[in-house]
């Protein structure tokens, strides 16, 4: 990896990748702001943080590529597509305005911000790039972050230790819920169960002969659809019928299943009668 | 080369502090203070290179780990106003406000 990334040795290689994923990681970042879902907006967060990690890789910084590779795209976007799993489906995000303007203010803040920062880094005279062949060449990028870290920065390595331990316990507490009633004992679940208006478990959903995918409903000895087969979680996102599942109608279905086991009954004579 | 990384690291930190502005989603509004700090990280790193001495990457490494605590402590505040009230927009969680 040095070798692909010495300073100054491929620039335009260097360029090429540099716009790539500059294109790749703002497209990213505004699809993030500007799309609906939270699932869709972690996703393209991880596009970002994917072609950041390249760019640290670039960067003459290999060690931090992986990082961040391993904690933001590994540990950190797990970790908010898991809450997002738990809380985020639920939830939808309104489009009214609680503060009047406030979408018009803050696009023009936020250019105006820009605005700012790149004045600011077009009067700045940024010498020319050092590289970090020398710092790196004591035993590479790795034993050069870990010789500052044990000695310059030794005391804040140690409280950043502190740090996360204070964070793992934090989320604890936060996490933990106070169990207010004591927990039913299976006495007590049984007792409700027989009580209640259905005794047996619900029916499994797909039960025909041919699909047993989670969203077919079960059919009763009548022939009729039982709703409560399917969970309601999946019979809400379920957008009508879909004819290669349920066919136009379950008689239909249960026809053509007849019919095909007919077919297959009938085959196994016609044979014997030609070799005959 | 190292104007063009501020500046991109400029572009992403601001279009993360838009979101922060326009995003109701308590999550979304996370993601995009992740994406700030990430930003910074850039113009960290690029820096380090400029200057030809590896603090840079320090700093954006100790910043890394300051992101992960404060996604654990910040995703479980989340849920626990989600636990109370049922919702995950940063509208209704106004109870300091007066």
């Amino acid at each position: 990896m040095t070798g692909v990334v010495a300073a100054g040795a491929h620039q335009t290689g260097e360029s090429a990748i540099f716009w790539i994923l500059a294109i790749v990681s703002v497209g990213a970042a505004l699809g993030m702001i500007l799309t609906r879902k939270a699932v869709h907006s972690a996703l393209m967060l991880a596009a970002v943080m994917f072609s950041l990690a390249v760019l640290y890789a670039v960067n003459e910084a290999p060690f931090l590529a992986f990082v961040q590779v391993i904690v933001y795209t590994g540990a950190v976007l797990m970790l908010f597509l898991f809450v997002v799993m738990i809380i985020g489906v639920s939830s939808t995000d309104s489009l009214v305005e609680t503060i009047k303007g406030q979408r018009v203010a803050a696009a023009i803040v936020g250019i105006g911000f820009a605005v700012l920062l790149f004045v600011g880094f077009g009067h700045a005279t940024l010498p020319k790039t050092a590289g970090l062949k020398d710092a790196n060449a004591n035993g590479g990028n790795v034993m050069g972050l870990a010789r500052l870290i044990f000695t310059k920065y030794v005391f804040a390595f140690e409280v950043t230790s502190a740090l996360l331990i204070t964070a793992a316990l934090g989320a604890m507490v936060l996490a933990h819920r106070e169990r207010l009633r004591p927990k039913p004992t299976q006495k007590q679940l049984s007792k409700e169960r027989i009580k209640s208006d259905r005794v047996s478990p619900l029916p499994p959903p797909g039960t025909y002969a041919r699909h047993n995918a989670v969203d077919m409903p079960a059919l009763l000895p009548d022939g009729s659809i039982s709703e409560l087969s399917v969970s309601p979680v999946i019979a809400r996102r379920r957008t009508g019928d879909h004819e290669d599942l349920h066919g136009a109608s379950p008689e239909v279905v249960a026809h053509e299943g007849a019919k095909t086991v007919k077919a297959v009954i009938e085959k196994p004579v016609e044979v014997e009668e030609e070799e005959q | 080369m190292t104007g063009h990384y501020l500046v991109l690291s400029a572009i992403l930190f601001t279009i993360g502090g838009i979101g922060v502005l326009i995003r109701r989603n308590a999550i979304v509004v996370f993601m995009c203070v992740e994406l700030m700090l990430n930003a910074t990280n850039l113009a960290f790193v690029s820096f380090a290179r400029m200057h030809g001495s590896l603090d840079g990457q320090i700093i954006a490494f100790f910043v890394m780990v300051v992101a992960a605590a404060e996604v654990v402590v910040g995703l479980a505040i989340i849920m626990t106003i989600f636990r109370s009230r049922k919702s995950s927009s940063v509208d209704d969680a106004n109870l300091l406000k007066y």
